[in-house]
């Protein structure tokens, strides 16, 4: 019954062949570990924005004067409407906990070493993305962090030399945020970024694919082949091997995702912020205004950077470049070895020094810069801020250096369990 | 030749054709229109109080400086970075020690120069400020912490790199502020 | 597992490092969100002596039905206009322009305060108005110095005056000048009743949602050990 059918699609579309190359025939290590688990549920993050954002649109007004109240319309009027709002808004951080998690493991293992330079520019690339997204919707319930988000951000472009002003208008499409840039938010946060997001995530997979996975070795499966199948030794098809595994891994993670979405939705003010259930006013900036968390490592940089020459452009730029300095890795990275667990102490260091600073600047980002008094007249928070930003970018300047003098160890010939 | 010269100009066909997408992007002209002058009364404005008042989406603070408060800008003169105003961030006619047209008025349009925040009021001097005893009375920003005094002026060693702007204002009577426009007086 | 752990572990210092209040350290609101009398009370005081300066305009009135009310009950205890339908939302009764010239601002619309200032705040802040003539309107408070809004609940609590201490918090302590009709305690409840609805209107699905939610964590529990049962059953033969 099922193979005529399969047969009739066969001979009009490669669905056989699609779900061989890769599902069922798609050969990945056997020794994938907890870190190989966030690729998967980043497509399941956003599969469930982008249902749980269709639905939302159903009833989302974006106009300045109507947008505040369409959201409690939303929490209060909709059936269910607040669980899908809740669902949405625990996605948007989820996302950035899971992709943050995602390119930790890249770094731990290598993974974006040679031949998967073009796989780690395109997970860069969904990454701005991503940021993008969260910057548009974040507009869009229309409270005070909103408003004064999107008006900070947008700033930051007209702090652009010559052209800066001008292009923060033409942003805004207004001489202020207003109705004109809530409405291009909200279409840039539907369908332009979306779009994007979809299309980069294809290409992400299929670049994956035809490359192959890399694993916690850090050493290719494709070397050691079965003489008679020609398949990796080390190999096990991704289904159904990976699919059930992967199936646990996420039910632990929606077990995680439902236990924020139905009991701590606000999470403590940091998925949803006090301040935005006050809605937009742009007379009066609140007294503690921080970006949502997921971006404050980067705007600590950016408060940490002091303006010069009178503009504060130098410190848009340090902030461009923490996120730019990230696509540069694949080459930055001299190493004979691609995993951390044949690297030498050096790069152990280097890269705990790094993911320390990267912690530190997000808690510094989401605290006034006066919460660790001063010393002289200068405020301990902020020389705390700008000692970690020298060490963040020199993690990526040291490392074509210590990853050629570090003291490696011998890759194993085969993939250890 | 051929290919590269018709692959040249359907590429300016191309770009010719989606700039349009950009170039909508720009202010439409009802945003360009809602930029009308705002008439304030100012014969409540008691001495030491501020009003905020919108203009072009923004807020103006019209501040009814005190004596005491004005003799603070010789204090501050020393700990801003532009005391002579300098830049252009006020109609010449406010380029004075006062940064305004009458001493006691300040006119300011409240939205610090380093990001566009929208600074908080700390016009009272001293520890009651939070900001420490040798405070002058100003205002501060709650974003980056920027400072500034009780003409607008920035202090030095903050990210924001300019003295607040003075919008184009004009007195129609002794108490009646005209903010937006100043025809009367340029 | 090791790394599960550390998973695990940011994510809780993420839930328990909570927003921090203001200058003033805040009294804690044991409010009881399942005690539908305490609601009902609340929601009383805030009929009727929040909404003559306040409105709720995402609150509609039937909502009250969520603490026990009936619609009759509604009708007859909470609208007091007749034009007013029991599925309308909750309008103030003075005009914005007029509140404007009275106080000087336009008082913020309730509906959602609880979760922009949180149960702890509100809880304090009723209770520390304190008489100032300096004041416009002769009323000062503690957790929002210079705040437009006198003291609507003097009758109840008496008249506080602050007085200078080294011991109160921001150099003021509160003493009483003229009793109240009811006492400190008394008082205090009352004022518990009314936070506790406060914090109701802010999110009045908040019941059902942890009710569904516990549904749905034991549902996925379940869940959770089938998928570990068929993936150990998949890679036996793995090594």
């Amino acid at each position: 019954m099922l193979r005529p059918v399969m047969t009739w699609i066969d001979e009009r579309f490669p669905m056989s062949k699609l779900v061989r190359e890769h599902l069922t025939e798609y050969y990945a290590p056997k020794n994938f570990n907890f870190w190989y688990l966030f690729g998967g549920l980043a497509i399941v993050v956003l599969a469930i924005q982008i249902l749980s954002g269709i639905f939302l649109t159903m009833h989302y007004k974006p106009d300045a004067d109507k947008a505040f109240a369409s959201v409690e319309y939303i929490m209060r009027d909709v059936p269910l409407g607040w669980l899908i709002r809740y669902i949405h808004s625990t996605g948007a951080s989820m996302f950035f906990v899971v992709i943050y998690l995602h390119m930790f493991r890249a770094l731990l293992y290598g993974s974006y070493r040679k031949p998967r330079e073009l796989l780690w520019i395109f997970g860069m690339v969904i990454y701005l993305c991503l940021m993008a997204e969260a910057f548009f919707g974040y507009l869009l319930p229309w409270g005070q962090m909103s408003y004064w988000g999107a008006q900070v951000i947008v700033n930051l472009f007209g702090a652009v030399p010559f052209i800066g002003p001008d292009l923060a208008i033409w942003i805004r499409g207004d001489y202020v945020v207003g109705d004109a840039t809530l409405n291009r938010f909200f279409a840039l946060h539907v369908i332009a970024v979306p779009l994007a997001l979809l299309g980069l995530v294809v290409a992400h997979i299929i670049s994956l694919h035809e490359v192959g996975s890399n694993n916690p070795d850090g050493i290719e499966i494709k070397k050691h082949k079965d003489p008679k199948t020609g398949k990796p030794l080390d190999g096990i098809p991704f289904h159904p091997y990976y699919t059930v595994k992967d199936i646990f891994g996420l039910v632990i993670f929606l077990i995680i995702f439902a236990s924020i979405v139905f009991f701590a939705p606000e999470m403590g003010g940091y998925f949803l912020e006090h301040n935005n259930f006050i809605p937009a006013d742009p007379m009066v900036t609140p007294p503690h205004i921080a970006p949502v968390w997921y971006f404050t490592p980067f705007y600590s940089i950016l408060r940490a950077v002091p303006p010069m020459f009178g503009s504060q452009f130098p410190g848009v730029l340090a902030m461009g470049g923490a996120v730019f300095i990230l696509f540069l890795l694949p080459w930055l990275d001299k190493s004979p070895v691609r995993s951390i667990r044949y690297k030498g102490p050096l790069f152990k260091t280097s890269l705990t020094i790094f993911v320390t600073s990267f912690l530190l600047l997000g808690y510094l980002g989401l605290k006034p810069s006066n919460i660790w008094g001063q010393v002289g007249s200068a405020d301990v928070a902020t020389l705390a801020a700008q000692l970690c930003t020298v060490l963040y970018f020199l993690f990526f300047l040291s490392l074509p250096i210590i990853s050629r003098l570090d003291r490696t160890k011998a890759e194993p010939d085969r993939v250890t369990s | 030749m051929l290919v590269v010269a018709t692959g040249a100009v359907g590429a300016v066909g191309a770009l010719a054709a989606i700039s349009p997408l950009f170039v909508s992007m720009a202010p439409s002209e009802r945003a360009k229109a809602a930029g009308a002058p705002v008439e304030v009364d100012l014969s409540k404005l008691e001495p030491g109080m501020l009003i905020t008042e919108a203009w072009r989406g923004k807020p103006v603070w019209i501040l009814h400086r005190t004596d005491e408060m004005l003799s603070k800008l010789g204090e501050t003169a020393e700990l801003v970075s532009d005391p002579d105003s300098k830049l252009p961030m006020q109609p010449d006619y406010a380029k004075n020690v006062e940064r305004s047209i009458k001493p006691q008025y300040l006119v300011l349009v409240g939205i610090c120069t380093h990001l566009g925040c929208s600074p908080t009021q700390k016009l009272e001097a001293g520890e009651a400020s939070g900001l420490g005893a040798d405070w002058s009375g100003g205002f501060f920003c709650p974003c980056h912490g920027s400072k500034f005094d009780l003409a607008g002026r920035v202090y030095k060693g903050v990210p924001a790199p300019a003295n607040l702007e003075v919008p184009p204002h004009q007195f129609l009577s002794d108490s009646r502020l005209l903010i937006g426009d100043d025809a009367a007086r340029s | 597992m090791k790394s599960t752990l550390i998973f695990l572990s940011f994510l809780s210092f993420v839930g328990l490092a909570s927003a921090a209040g203001g200058g003033y350290s805040l009294d804690r609101a044991n409010i009881d969100a399942s005690d539908a009398e305490s609601l009902q009370r609340g929601a009383k005081i805030f009929i009727d002596r929040c909404v003559s300066c306040h409105s709720a305009a995402f609150m509609r009135f039937n909502r009250l039905t969520d603490i026990g009310l009936s619609e009759r009950q509604i009708q007859q205890y909470f609208i007091t206009d007749d034009t007013v339908k029991v599925g309308d939302t909750i309008k103030s009764a003075i005009l914005a322009s007029d509140a404007k010239t009275m106080f000087g601002v336009v008082p913020p619309d309730l509906s959602v305060v609880s979760r922009s200032r949180g149960a702890d705040w509100l809880y304090t802040y009723l209770r520390t108005f304190y008489k100032d003539e300096a004041a416009t309107t002769g009323w000062n408070n503690l957790v929002f110095p210079n705040v437009a809004m006198p003291n609507v609940f003097s009758q109840e609590q008496g008249v506080l005056r602050a007085v200078h201490s080294t011991s109160g918090q921001s150099g003021l302590t509160l003493e009483v000048e003229t009793e109240g009709s009811l006492t400190a305690d008394a008082f205090d409840d009352l004022m518990l009743d009314l936070t506790n609805f406060l914090v109701f209107m802010g999110e009045p699905a908040a019941e059902k949602r942890k009710q569904i939610g516990s549904f749905v964590i034991i549902f996925l529990i379940l869940f959770a050990f089938m998928a570990w049962a068929v993936k150990r059953e998949f890679w036996k033969d793995i090594h």
